[in-house]
């Protein structure tokens, strides 16, 4: 289920990513790929406060870190003796979580004498498709969705990225789940209303394409949100209607996501788009890039489902990657709660 | 014995080693810096006593209750400390820790930080036969003015706290303190005193866990709901 990287120069990396309401921890042997991994999602104590609360997800993840590195060294047959480094996610992210994995994690390295090194979490996600076992090469454009962003990247090489178009309001998973709420389904609705819009009729309803009449890559997804509740507010609001606005609204994210990408690939002329993120998961997503992908000659990369949000086989990977090149951090704890992505070192 | 102590709780840094018999310690009012100095501050005290990591028998911290981000980030290096060495963790009350710094004598001792908020953590204390101190009760947190506090004919008071709110404090304690200091902050070289003589009570990492007493962080939706 995984993949060795070519240059193998220290034994198994341990990841950890604490950046919002997932727990996530995993090693990585560069020499044998991903041993194992394990996660705690926070979501259910979250859902009974409309949304993430910093503070109890920091103190969620103190509790249970510790346990979860125990269980993904058991599971991967080591001890802390057979590690060669460290891994954890220094930011973007919430910067109280985000300390909590920093700390245990750069604490634990300390204590062995092993190098450890602080991942980009965006980085962890663009490089996900590579715990795959067809990773595509670089150069290749990342569509980057999920509850915090929607982003294209041009990777040119591994640490080298440069940002093709961003969100301009609300992110792509984000408008799942604020047009969610608006139609009455419960927090974190966004995969709710995905499964809503398999229901859905085709055609009964229809909503704009935003940004996709004018050049660029930028997103904006909020002016979409108030075109659906308005066709909401005004509808018979029976559940077959519930049903078709979640179809409709899910093509329209889907179609101007394609449009971008297709435009994104035209733009850089790379052959490969690696779709990443929680939206990333969106089956009609999936779907309609892998259509679009065998019309137009380019393929289409999606990490399994369960590496498309939140994880600590990303942040391994990614680790494995820099430290194998000999970057790592000195004893200082650092988090990033913003951090550019165009800023890091490259790798190769 | 070699035991190092980590207390971030406040805006003191500090870290301490207890090797055998000696003592080497750090410690910094750096608010806002803690993550950057918790580990180099170790590297240097361990350093100083010509000691390996892999030497430690133990760790001692303070768990609190104190900043959270500050109280959390002891805890979790504490964590990933003795996970790594396989070594026990001696989790040891922040404001114990700040109770020892009150001056020798049999007066009860108010250790009280600021809360932010209005409020006050606030444990009464009292010097054992050993020198070190053990409670006077639950410590609590509330507003300075109304946080159920016990009064005693005489006292030390010790923190933050009395910084902020003396006022407040003299009227409700109803007795001029014999000796009061706000300008103190919990030290790592107490928490290592009051850890050594339980260190046959270590725990395993993921049992050392922070004290908040401030639990109600957030309202739910159905508290929000109430509210309105």
């Amino acid at each position: 289920m995984n993949q060795p990287i070519a240059k193998a120069g220290h034994g198994p990396v341990l990841g950890v990513e604490t950046s919002c309401d997932e727990t996530g921890v995993a090693v990585f042997d560069p020499a044998r790929g991903l041993l194992a991994h394990t996660l705690y999602s926070q979501i259910r104590m979250h859902a009974d406060y409309g949304g993430v609360v910093p503070e109890l997800a920091s103190r969620d993840h103190v509790r249970k870190l510790m346990p979860l590195v125990r269980e993904t060294l058991a599971r991967a047959g080591l001890g802390v003796a057979d590690l060669g480094g460290v891994a954890y996610t220094a930011g973007p992210g919430l910067v109280g979580a985000l300390l909590v994995g920093a700390t245990a994690a750069r604490a634990l390295a300390w204590s062995l004498g092993l190098p450890a090194i602080g991942v980009h979490h965006m980085e962890g996600h663009l490089l996900a498709p590579l715990l795959e076992a067809d990773p595509p090469e670089p150069p290749f454009v990342a569509l980057l969705v999920s509850g915090g962003h929607s982003m294209l990247i041009e990777v040119a090489g591994i640490g080298r990225y440069t940002l093709l178009g961003d969100t301009l309001d609300d992110a792509a998973g984000e408008a799942f789940d604020k047009t969610a709420k608006l139609m009455g389904l419960p927090y974190p609705g966004g995969p709710a209303l995905a499964r809503l819009a398999e229901q859905g009729r085709p055609g009964v309803f229809r909503f704009a394409r935003p940004m996709t009449d004018r050049p660029g890559l930028d997103f904006s997804f909020s002016g979409l949100k108030t075109q659906v509740l308005l066709a909401w507010q005004h509808s018979d609001r029976a559940e077959q209607t519930r049903a078709d606005v979640a179809r409709a609204f899910e093509e329209a994210i889907v179609e101007t996501l394609a449009i971008k990408c297709r435009r994104a690939l035209a733009q850089t002329g790379a052959r490969r788009l690696v779709i990443a993120g929680g939206v990333g998961a969106n089956r009609r997503l999936r779907a309609e890039l892998a259509e679009a992908g065998a019309r137009e000659g380019f393929s289409v990369h999606f990490p399994r489902l369960e590496f498309c949000t939140d994880n600590g086989a990303m942040i391994a990977l990614a680790g494995a990657l820099r430290l194998a090149v000999g970057q790592h951090e000195t004893p200082e704890i650092r988090v990033r709660p913003r951090w550019d992505l165009a800023s890091l070192p490259p790798v190769a | 014995m070699n035991l190092l102590a980590l207390e971030t709780a406040t805006e003191s840094c500090s870290v301490a080693l207890l090797a055998g018999e000696r003592l080497f310690a750090r410690s910094e009012l750096a608010p806002r810096r803690h993550a950057e100095l918790l580990l180099p501050m170790c590297e240097e005290v361990l350093a100083e006593a010509g000691l390996a990591r892999r030497g430690l028998d133990a760790i001692a911290v303070g768990c609190g209750p104190g900043a959270f981000t500050g109280v959390r980030l002891a805890i979790s290096a504490a964590q990933g400390i003795a996970f790594a060495l396989g070594i026990p963790v001696v989790p040891v009350s922040s404001l114990a820790a700040l109770a020892l710094q009150a001056p020798d004598g049999d007066v009860p001792i108010l250790a009280v930080v600021d809360a932010r908020m209005g409020e006050i953590y606030a444990g009464w204390f009292r010097r054992g036969a050993d020198g070190l101190v053990e409670p006077l009760g639950a410590e609590t947190v509330g507003p300075a003015a109304d946080v159920p506090l016990a009064t005693h004919a005489a006292c030390h008071v010790v923190g933050s706290g009395w910084s902020t709110y003396h006022e407040v404090l003299r009227s409700r304690l109803g007795v001029e303190p014999a000796w009061a200091e706000g300008d103190r902050y919990p030290q790592a070289v107490d928490v290592a005193r009051l850890a050594l003589p339980r260190v046959g009570e270590g725990v395993a990492p993921e049992h050392a866990l922070p004290v908040y007493l401030r639990d109600k962080v957030a309202l739910t939706l159905d508290e929000q709901r109430r509210n309105r």
